[in-house]
């Protein structure tokens, strides 16, 4: 027990029962943030405040949804977005964000590549912040659902429907999961359950993970120096500031994420206010019909490239159906980038453009993913510059799972023996 | 090893044996929790008339939420004794409308005799038989058994037995 004594105030009266001037240190004022760095080591910050944002909109569009198949619909397009004040800003709010969330995810990923912030001892940071990807990705699709719109009701038909491919067990599983021999009611509560309790916890936890296997190694920084931040430190607490590389998380850096967020929030409304119509499918202001299928389906752009991957096989090979080939590749796509510390053979760290032939690599996965992104989108059937969209999507795909499996292995090995760039 | 250490250790075992187990069964009841409930699984069976029929005509009724097709063959459609469900003197192509490569519901059109699913371009032809796309598999016959001119969907008669085993 400590010696407690009459407090001074407020925060030392706190302070004797919480340790609060030692927690502060721990976590914000002496966790050190390298100098050179530039915005695009802000997205996680503004991650974090889309994800709040999510989570108390999400808390108001809750007191008057009704995760019913007989009310959802109208709960959601008349309660909502014509009865309850301010309902239609939250739902513009939820949807936009929920659709730009994904927008600065693959930034921040995208960040992580270029600069090679997933090894050297940031493989668990990577790990947790794919992770984080996935499970984003199933609070997205079990959200999608809710509305109980056309789309909704096909996707989760289509999404549901995959989980048939596994073998032999394949149709008691998706009957498992929907709760009945289609999407339903029961299936609809679940996912209820699991959007807005079940997922978010976990988000949660996994958000704190992935902020916690930031703390032994650090953030990386733009030229991929590795500073001792232990001297470092020193350096600034004794006053050194202008020669130390680190500046402290508070007030150093969020001061300036801050701005960031500022510029950030700025679009975001812009978005929210004028062009909330993009989060929005119009074929989901029908309500779901089990007896009508939408002409063409699709999911959100953030899953295009996914998708894309799923139909790109639409022949058989080797006497694998291109049914089977397509869902193997497409749940691989969703894990792909989580074993990138094994694909990329090199110990360097450094900005793509320092190291010649992961550069054109890193360019060339972006081209692809886009690519696959606007073909994800057209009708399967159709035709661009005299090649059939199939033919494309195939090839396509071929070349994101080549790029990862077998081009970045080889240009890392071969820099590695280089002995370096 | 002192003899307080290994009481602990005991302590430790039986509380973690105990734990496993009730964390065992619990994890069947969950499992169970998600399973359809039995007034789901009662729903299950339809019945339809198809001495109301004419020839070519295509209907599409509902059978455990999922739609189903039943098409009475014309004179220009070939029989096919693996695909069709014989009703006295007419022949029916009876499946559940669902594209079996992610179960998007297929269009009949009559003019082409051909199901088209739009999600992928997948297309069946009028047995129900894949021929172009990424279908897997002809679409599935739902289980029926034949009363009289009625078709209940739900049961197994032998007519389907015989389908299936043909399948």
């Amino acid at each position: 027990m400590a010696q407690i004594r009459k407090s001074t105030g407020i925060i030392d009266w706190l302070d004797q029962r919480i340790a609060l001037n030692k927690m502060m240190k721990v976590l914000v004022s002496e966790y050190w943030i390298p100098k050179n760095i530039n915005f695009l080591w802000a997205m996680g910050v503004i991650l974090t405040t889309l994800f709040v944002l999510l989570l108390i909109t999400g808390f108001l569009l809750m007191m008057y949804y009704k995760p019913d198949i007989n009310l959802a619909f109208d709960s959601v397009n008349y309660t909502i977005m014509k009865e309850v004040e301010y309902g239609w800003l939250w739902r513009h709010i939820h949807a936009v964000a929920a659709s730009v969330i994904f927008l600065i995810i693959y930034i921040h990923t995208f960040t992580a590549i270029y600069y090679g912030s997933y090894k050297k001892g940031r493989e668990l940071i990577w790990i947790s912040g794919m992770l984080l990807f996935i499970l984003f990705s199933a609070e997205a699709f079990s959200g999608y659902m809710l509305p109980w719109g056309q789309m909704s009701y096909w996707a989760a038909m289509v999404i549901t429907n995959l989980f048939g491919g596994i073998p032999v067990i394949g149709d008691a599983v998706v009957e498992w999961i929907r709760g009945d021999y289609a999407v339903s009611d029961s299936t609809l509560t679940r996912f209820f359950m699991l959007h807005v309790c079940l997922l978010p916890l976990v988000l949660i936890a996994v958000i704190a993970l992935h902020f916690y296997t930031l703390r032994i190694p650090h953030v990386n920084n733009e030229t991929g120096e590795e500073i001792d931040f232990d001297v470092e430190a020193e350096k600034y607490l004794k006053g050194d500031k202008a020669n130390a590389k680190v500046i402290p998380f508070w007030p150093g850096f969020l001061a300036k994420d801050f701005m960031y967020i500022g510029f950030f929030m700025i679009f975001f409304f812009y978005l929210v206010c004028f062009h909330f119509n993009f989060a929005m499918d119009p074929i989901n202001f029908e309500p779901g019909n089990p007896l009508k299928t939408p002409p063409h389906i699709y999911p959100e752009w953030y899953f295009l490239w996914q998708y894309e991957i799923l139909r790109g096989f639409f022949f058989d090979i080797f006497g694998f159906s291109a049914y089977n080939i397509g869902l193997i590749a497409f749940a691989f796509a969703g894990i792909a980038l989580f074993f990138m510390p094994i694909y990329d053979r090199s110990d360097v760290v450094a900005p793509a453009h320092e190291r010649k032939g992961f550069f054109v690599w890193f360019w060339l996965l972006v081209i692809d993913m886009i690519v696959l992104t606007i073909f994800g989108k057209l009708p399967a059937d159709g035709v661009t510059m005299g090649i059939s969209n199939s033919w494309i999507g195939f090839y396509s795909t071929i070349t994101f799972f080549i790029l990862l499996l077998v081009v970045l292995p080889i240009i890392t090995t071969l820099e590695k023996k280089r002995g370096g760039k | 090893m002192s003899v307080k250490q290994e009481r602990r250790n005991f302590i430790g075992l039986a509380f973690g044996a105990v734990a496993a187990v009730g964390g065992a069964f619990s994890l069947v009841a969950v499992k169970k929790t998600w399973d359809p409930l039995p007034s789901v699984k009662a729903a299950g069976f339809t019945t339809v008339d198809l001495s109301p029929m004419k020839d070519g005509e295509m209907r599409q009724i509902e059978w455990r939420k999922k739609p189903i097709f039943i098409l009475k063959k014309d004179a220009n459609m070939a029989p096919n004794d693996k695909r069709d469900v014989v009703v006295g003197d007419s022949r029916y192509i009876v499946a559940i409308a669902l594209c079996t490569h992610l179960g998007c519901i297929p269009e009949w059109r009559a003019s082409k005799q051909v199901f088209i699913c739009a999600c992928h371009a997948g297309e069946f032809n009028v047995d129900g038989i894949n021929t172009f796309g990424p279908p897997p598999r002809p679409l599935d016959i739902p289980p029926f058994k034949i009363d009289g001119t009625k078709l209940v969907l739900g049961e197994t008669g032998p007519e389907y037995e015989k389908l299936v085993a043909q399948a």
